[in-house]
């Protein structure tokens, strides 16, 4: 497929290898920020066909597992009233809370639907004026825009009886803790291609600055990521600093400026807990005041659940990158993508289903 | 959720939010336009959750791949070829 088949030719990636060969002369450590990078990285090896002392860190970038658990949790309440319709997409059905998760509730009669974009869950929410119909509204700065186009299309439309569970984070901020913690390894950063695309770069180049660690905005292809960590490599052998854009052909310095509009409109900033990692301020999305009255979290008044995280599980190491998923004890045995205790065991672009999708430290 | 995937617009439909049919790889579904309010018939676009979030710079793609094409084959120095 056009734009796709090209960045995955094996030639060229030989080429982009034997270039970081011949550039590296030192041990670097190098984060890809993104689950879809690291599904890329992992499913085809490239961490393992690196120069010896070129280390990928597998970074806290898949918003399934960032997801707190209090969320799944006020997630697993709504859906098991029998006036709700609760719309999610597919990934997120599977993520364990403190007793189950969705999947396991539809199971048992709940009415939860998987929807490929936001706009269906308010044509389902137009379609059934007597039910209330709840979107779980998570993700990155990627999926802000379409859920903020909902509940716009939503007031809009004045169908009033669609409302959103709201958890998004925030890129940036998670960089920033990253590099406050004392005993970060990591010396540079693979920014997210398609974050990036929406937001552009402009709010990382204080950050490069400050931290004096290059952020090289980065593709989801074979070739991409290659030329990205390339282009990482450089900066790191010359000394510099910068923000470089190896993504050309989707992202420009500024963004994009309509789905900006739009996610400043219905969400505002806020202080966010990530799964894993703890409390970071100001590293998400609620919604504004304006829009509060989409909020399920105050329809359903869901205050509060008491959560309780599998004992075993070190995804918090794992998302940090100080640990990785062959270090847990309960890597392959209890914990598997069919039987996972951990979010990032969860979906394809989680770092435990990507080790285990590709074999690594399995038995076969 | 998370995955972005290119495709190319095939039609336009007059809606609000603005939507477009886009073809990937022969699949075709509506997408969201709204974003993207200069992609037309035959631009490819990155989809996201059914939104496109931007629009493939078709120029750039191809400088990028030339400067990949142009970068020295490791075996084939090798080889003296
Ligand atoms: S393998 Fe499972 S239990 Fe272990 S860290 Fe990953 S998700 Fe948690």
């Amino acid at each position: 497929m056009k734009y796709l088949d090209e960045y995955r030719d094996p030639v060229l990636a030989r080429r982009l290898l034997a270039e970081l060969h011949a550039t590296a002369t030192r041990p670097w450590t190098i984060m890809e920020v993104c689950g879809g990078q690291t599904h890329t990285i992992v499913r085809q090896g490239i961490d393992e066909l690196l120069p010896a002392g070129i280390r990928m860190i597998h970074g806290p970038g898949c918003p399934v597992c960032v997801t707190p658990l209090e969320i799944i949790d006020k997630a697993l309440a709504i859906a098991a009233r029998p006036d709700v319709i609760f719309t999610s997409y597919g990934d997120m059905l599977r993520v364990p809370g403190t007793s189950g998760d969705l999947l396991g509730l539809k199971a048992r009669g709940a009415d939860v639907r998987v929807v490929y974009t936001p706009l269906d869950a308010v044509r389902i929410a137009h379609e059934n004026p007597g039910r209330s119909v709840v979107f779980l509204a998570v993700g990155f700065e990627t999926t802000a825009p379409a859920n903020a186009m909902a509940v716009l299309h939503a007031a809009a439309s004045g169908v009033d009886n669609f409302s959103v569970l709201v958890s998004h984070v925030l890129v940036p901020p998670a960089i920033t803790a990253l590099m406050d913690e004392p005993d970060t390894q990591v010396q540079a950063f693979l920014a997210a291609g398609h974050v990036c695309a929406v937001m552009g770069w402009t709010e990382y180049e204080p950050i490069a600055l400050k931290y004096q660690v290059p952020i090289v905005v980065t593709g989801f292809e074979p070739l991409d990521l290659l030329e990205g960590i390339l282009m990482a490599v450089r900066q790191l052998e010359d000394g510099r600093a910068e923000v470089e854009n190896q993504y050309v052909r989707a992202v420009r310095r500024s963004g994009n400026a309509a789905a900006q509009d739009a996610v400043r409109t219905v969400f505002q900033v806020t202080d966010r807990t990530w799964r894993g990692i703890g409390p970071i301020p100001a590293s998400g999305l609620a919604l504004s005041a304006e829009f509060a009255g989409f909020d399920a979290e105050q329809r359903f008044s869901v205050g509060d659940v008491v959560t309780v995280e599998s004992p075993l599980c070190i995804a918090g190491d794992i998302l940090r990158g100080t640990r990785v998923p062959t270090d847990c004890a309960a890597y392959g045995r209890a914990c598997t993508p069919r039987t996972p205790l951990g979010a990032p065991m969860v979906s394809s672009e989680g770092t435990c289903a990507a080790f285990h999708n590709a074999g690594r430290g399995l038995e076969m | 959720m998370c995955l972005g995937i290119p495709g190319r617009i095939v039609g336009l439909q007059d809606t609000e939010p603005r939507t477009g049919t886009v073809d990937f790889d022969g699949l075709r579904r509506p997408v969201c336009l709204a974003y993207t309010p200069e992609a037309g018939v035959g631009d490819y676009v990155i989809v996201h959750v059914g939104f496109a979030i931007s629009l493939v710079d078709e120029e750039e793609a191809a400088k990028t791949l030339a400067v990949l094409r142009a970068m020295p084959d490791a075996i084939e120095t090798e080889l003296g070829s």
